[in-house]
């Protein structure tokens, strides 16, 4: 390669890196911003501020859901296998709203460690089946199996 | 077919409106950018057609002696 | 292998290859991306989660993946000409800058289509969606640096260290869904593992990405050609074939 040229792209490489580290130990600096939500254990360990809009973010826990028999209220706490929190939101759930799956709530929490949501987005995995498909899974592995499975899967993905 | 009927293929069973919506706008942008593309390579013949045709095709040299507008550096 | 990579940088060469791919790529393109979102939408199975709206995956997917490859070739296109001084890879850059901010909005508005049902959101700040959108500013600004600077010499070497200085973005995007927590899941699609879906639904996808990135092939040659007709307006084998051209 002509001298020049080699030259040339030396001082391009250069740039290049210096723009990488200056972007790497920015969005590092600043990831606690980029992250979108605390999950159930930063909260548990008190990383998360008190009293001020915040998202948290997990998996829906299996029985864990408390319909208001006379409004909109739901309680149901949110997990991440090693913590959990107890979320509490009064609106229309997202379709996919369910126990098992993901969830991102925006909302504020309270001295008691509980998170009153108000807005609840619901968080999909990026696997893709067929209903029947599904269906055929949970028979063939059995429903108490099947859900352990789901966990472990899900916990895998978070 | 995942769909019993035609009908129950536009619905999609309430998604219709989002499903749709986003396939027409896809269309829409890729065919807008394809037809654009193709008219400005026609307008750019049309125009260069019109210019040999005023100035004799001169020899190999691309830009030789002339007082044709030139594009000075702004910076 | 340089007299091949010597041969690429010239223009009159490239019109003629240009010429006789074109019709190819429009058609095979259409034909697989037609086959591939008819497939899409009208046989290939529901997702058990979402029902029907995952269907906008066979447009988001194929727009999101060439919105960021083809930022990857302008940023090679970029390197070439600050390095080879390669003309061909300037007009490359200038005449698909334009497709590629197009798709980067497709992709976007596609996902904020899909978000509503879905997620019950159009649009949220997270790392994957804002990533995505500074692509489509970086795109823009290519666009806006290019046509400010009217010295040609000037405008591509500006415009390739904006593309190249922007290219960082796109390891951003793509690991945005690991590196940080986001709304937006992680990829289907991973190098080393099976896709996380069935056949019946990652191959009409697979057929939609071939085919859309055979029309930006062909959109290339076709912009490529135009932008190489107004720069080498007055040297004698344009002016001999703007003549010879019926159209």
């Amino acid at each position: 390669m002509h001298p020049i040229r080699k030259k040339r792209l030396t001082i391009i490489l250069f740039l290049l890196a210096g723009v990488s580290v200056a972007v790497g130990l920015t969005t590092y600096a600043l990831r606690q911003n980029i992250n979108l939500f605390y999950d159930p254990s930063q909260i548990a360990e008190g990383e998360a501020p008190v009293d001020v809009r915040i998202r948290a973010g997990g998996m829906v826990e299996e029985g864990s859901v408390i319909r208001d028999p006379e409004s909109l209220r739901v309680e149901f706490k949110i997990t991440d296998f090693t913590s959990s929190v107890l979320m509490e939101y009064t609106g229309i759930l997202p379709d996919l709203f369910a126990e098992g799956q993901g969830v991102v709530a925006m909302g504020r929490l309270d001295s008691n460690g509980r998170f009153v949501a108000d807005q609840v987005l619901a968080k999909h995995d990026e696997n893709y089946m067929s209903p029947e498909v599904n269906e055929a899974l949970e028979k063939a592995a059995g429903k108490r199996a099947a859900i352990s499975d789901a966990q472990g899967e899900a916990a895998a993905s978070y | 077919m995942a769909f019993d009927s035609f009908g129950a293929f536009i619905v999609m069973e309430g998604h219709g409106p989002y499903v749709w919506a986003c396939y027409f706008v896809f269309f829409l942008l890729m065919g807008a950018v394809m037809f654009w593309s193709l008219r400005q390579r026609r307008f750019v013949i049309a125009q260069q057609r019109r210019r040999t045709d005023s100035t004799p095709v001169r020899a190999e040299s691309p830009a030789g002696a002339s007082f044709t507008r030139i594009e000075p550096s702004q910076d | 292998m340089w007299q091949i990579f010597h041969k690429l940088g010239s223009p009159k060469w490239f019109f003629g290859i240009a010429s006789t791919l074109m019709p190819w790529l429009l058609w095979v393109g259409v034909a697989l991306l037609v086959a591939g979102l008819g497939w899409g939408l009208a046989f290939a199975p529901q997702d058990y989660l979402q029902g029907n709206s995952y269907r906008i995956i066979f447009i988001h997917v194929p727009s999101a993946f060439l919105a960021q490859s083809v930022y990857i070739m302008m940023a090679v296109a970029g390197l070439v000409t600050l390095v080879w001084r390669m003309k061909l890879a300037d007009v490359f850059v200038k005449a698909v800058a334009p497709v590629g901010a197009v798709l980067t909005f497709l992709a976007l508005f596609t996902g904020a289509v899909w978000g509503k049902p879905t997620w019950g959101t159009w649009w949220i700040w997270d790392a994957r969606l804002t990533s995505m959108l500074i692509l489509l500013f970086l795109y823009f600004g290519v666009i806006a640096l290019g046509a400010a600077i009217s010295d040609e010499k000037s405008s591509a070497r500006a415009v390739a260290v904006l593309v190249l200085v922007g290219v960082v973005n796109i390891p951003i995007i793509k690991y945005s869904v690991e590196w940080w927590n986001t709304l937006h899941q992680p990829a289907t699609f991973k190098l080393t593992e099976k896709p996380s879906m069935p056949a019946e639904m990652w191959v009409p996808l697979l057929l939609s990405v071939l085919g859309l990135y055979l029309i930006f092939g062909w959109l290339a040659c076709l912009r490529m050609q135009t932008e190489i007709l107004v720069r080498e307006g007055r040297t004698r084998w344009v002016q001999q074939l703007v003549q010879a051209r019926g159209d």
